[in-house]
């Protein structure tokens, strides 16, 4: 049984369609990226999973059910526009958000103890969140997503402002979420990533479904008949290349319909240069992303 | 534990622990207590003094000469008005007057003192008008017909019901002063109890947490558990006004001639003071939740509300109109207008009977207008709780609640 399965939704504002038709479907144990360009509709998507707006048709099932108040205790959800109580310390924060989750104050305080104690935040549990960094906010936000143990959790932007070292934590932590088995929703645009992170992904664009599916063999489906070379030497003609295209530090080598990459390795080992680095181009998410959604705009 | 009474126990003590409600709540007793010391100052030092004082006078007429002692003052006959300025400059009297010859015809009396002044004091035109009336008719009526000259009337009220027994509350300005001072305390509980939910959501929204807290509750638990918990903290603010009232009054009492003793507070009184304070507060709460969720940020959402929270406090603005004719058909239309309705019943109560059918239509009003801007709330929370920016002008308002 999937965690979410979104069939059909649509909504609209006054004569705005802003989610057109879209539908997909996260199982447990994955990490799911939900991908565009800014105003494409995730966060409207995400609002309407969360039930805190309404479709104007289609359905949406969240653990197997329409989401109701108790199933709200099962998922976990950081919104892209958050913030927390500036007057309140960050484990009474973190305590009274969990008593909303379901949690008792002696279990909330004992995860809190740990999962700040993990993030290396315990010696700021006393502190007000008006003390605290941007970042460390994040981090506590990020803590009251997790801290009721949920089996759905949905993250829009959540590295948005985190610094190079708050990133990679917080990376670490949702892979260990995904190990866990729990299902994670995580919206982005940025898209080295969703190339890191995400099982699978789905890029909208004007509310619209333009990509769905596991990134390599997305990756693999753009792929242009190229392969990158990083050599040392003279290289002269080599059959089965149509044009050569070169960038900093490499060459990119576009090959005709009828030549593999493995028949130009084959001729390029007999021309006697020293090859350095030698791959498949495929295109990169990011590639990817700015070629549909820049489609999509013209 | 429910998740209503989450919101609720966590609104009450946030509220109660902030700074400025605790100010508040000390700020009614403490002024209360500073008016009462400078009421005990201001009267110690104007009291009447109680040695004798001596004022002169000259009797040009003839015949005065009866009544030269009331109370602490002593009337002193000088023969010429020089005679009388010497013992002034020597300050053997306070002050003099001289009834010309032809006073009888003319009705003047001259004064003279070594005091810059307004008036005379009260005690001195007393004391000389019934010297004057009580030598003009001695001899000629009895003594008691010359008391009654000095006080001709005391004017004692009994209010009757309609089948003509004595009623139970008598009116007078002792039955004014218990709902005015409930009319007080609501008109500013009301004002305050606004300022609250104006923060507390205001806050949230601004804090972008709306959308953290909507994750786990609904509009409804979050509103209901808001106001309820708001509400809680304005009554014990109101409780602790409430209870302080008695030592208040007795500490008043002692120097205010036992007048508030003599003060009675009917139990349809306290009843009605209480319904009106919840259905007040309700209505002024919901409103309030109303105005923050359109509005981005705390102080924005404080000028649209300093708007409505003038209403409660109105109906003391015409406090002397209201005291002339309290059943004047605009009262009547006010204490059914469901903003002005608490505070101006409660005044009215005191002032004068309201008939039971504007009680229950005002109390009617209340209630519908409470369950239609109950319904408006939750609507503009779901609309605008998680729009930030811009607020939204009228005409946009209504667009939108249309097209939900």
């Amino acid at each position: 049984m999937p965690t979410v399965e979104v069939n059909h939704i649509v909504k609209s504002y006054a004569d705005k369609i802003v989610v057109d038709d879209l539908s997909f479907s996260v199982p447990q144990n994955e990490i799911f990226g939900l991908i565009g360009p800014n105003g494409a509709g995730k966060t409207t998507t995400i609002r309407m999973m969360m039930d805190i707006i309404k479709p104007d048709s289609g359905d949406i099932t969240i653990l197997g059910e329409k989401l109701t108040e108790a199933s709200k205790n099962r998922l976990g959800y950081l919104p892209e526009e958050r913030g927390l109580y500036r007057k309140l310390t960050v484990m009474d924060s973190i305590i009274y958000l969990a008593s909303l989750k379901g949690m008792d104050s002696r279990s909330a305080r004992e995860k809190a103890d740990k999962l700040l104690s993990q993030t290396g935040m315990l010696p700021h549990g006393r502190k007000k969140i008006d003390e605290l960094s941007k970042g460390m906010g994040q981090i506590i936000q990020f803590i009251v997503t997790i801290i009721h143990d949920p089996e759905l959790i949905i993250l829009d932007e959540p590295f948005s402002g985190l610094d190079p070292v708050n990133t990679e934590l917080l990376k670490n932590l949702i892979i260990d979420l995904r190990n866990q088995g729990k299902a994670v929703v995580l919206s982005t645009h940025q898209m080295n990533q969703v190339e890191e992170l995400c099982d699978r992904i789905l890029m909208i664009d004007n509310g619209r479904n333009v990509l769905y599916g596991n990134p390599k063999e997305i990756r693999s489906k753009y792929r242009s008949n190229s392969v990158i070379l990083d050599f040392e030497g003279e290289l002269g003609q080599v059959l089965g290349v149509t044009e050569k295209r070169a960038h900093k530090g490499y060459v990119e080598l576009v090959l005709d319909a009828n030549t593999t990459p493995k028949q130009v390795l084959e001729r390029l080992a007999s021309t006697g240069i020293v090859i350095n680095r030698f791959e498949v181009a495929t295109p990169s998410m990011n590639e990817i992303f700015l070629k549909v959604a820049g489609k999509n705009y013209e | 534990m429910n998740k209503t009474v989450l919101i609720f126990r966590h609104e009450f003590l946030h509220t109660i622990k902030r700074t400025s409600f605790i100010i508040v709540i000390l700020a009614l007793p403490v002024l209360a207590l500073l008016g009462i010391g400078i009421f005990h100052i201001v009267s110690g030092v104007t009291r009447p003094p109680t040695e004798v004082t001596k004022i002169g006078y000259v009797d040009k007429a003839g015949g005065f000469n009866q009544l030269t002692t009331q109370g602490n003052i002593t009337l002193v006959r000088f023969d010429t008005p020089e005679g009388a300025t010497q013992a002034l400059i020597k300050k053997d009297i306070a002050e003099y007057f001289i009834i010309p010859a032809d006073f009888i015809s003319t009705g003047i009396i001259s004064r003279y003192t070594t005091q810059r002044e307004l008036t005379p004091s009260a005690a001195t035109t007393a004391v000389v008008k019934n010297f004057i009336s009580s030598n003009l008719l001695a001899g000629k009526v009895p003594t008691t017909t010359i008391t009654r000259v000095e006080a001709p009337l005391n004017l004692v009220t009994t209010t009757l019901t309609s089948t003509g027994t004595v009623a139970s509350e008598q009116g007078g300005f002792g039955n004014l002063i218990i709902p005015a001072i409930f009319g007080g305390m609501l008109a500013l509980a009301l004002v305050l109890t606004s300022t609250y939910v104006l923060q507390s959501l205001g806050e949230e929204k601004e804090n972008r947490l709306m959308e953290i807290l909507l994750s786990s509750v609904s509009t409804r638990q979050l509103l209901t558990g808001k106001v309820l918990g708001l509400g809680a903290a304005a009554l014990a603010q109101v409780i602790v006004w409430v209870a302080s009232i008695p030592l208040l009054l007795n500490l008043a009492s002692s120097s205010i001639g036992g007048f508030f003793s003599t003060i009675q507070i009917p139990v349809s009184l306290l009843v009605l003071g209480v319904v009106y304070f919840i259905l007040g507060y309700l209505l002024f709460a919901v409103l309030s939740a109303g105005v923050a969720a359109v509005s981005p940020t705390v102080r924005e959402a404080q000028g649209l509300a300093s708007i409505y929270t003038l209403l409660p406090i109105a109906p003391f603005w015409f406090l002397s109109l209201l005291l002339l004719v309290p059943n004047s058909p605009i009262w009547i239309v006010l204490s059914i207008f469901p903003f002005t309705a608490p505070v101006l019943v409660m005044l009215r109560l005191g002032l004068t009977g309201v008939p039971v059918w504007q009680l229950a239509v005002s109390i009617a009003v209340l209630v519908l207008s409470i369950i239609g801007g109950l319904l408006l709330a939750a609507k503009l929370l779901r609309t605008y709780i998680l729009m930030y920016g811009k607020r939204p002008g009228i005409g946009e308002i209504i667009r939108n609640l249309r097209a939900r």
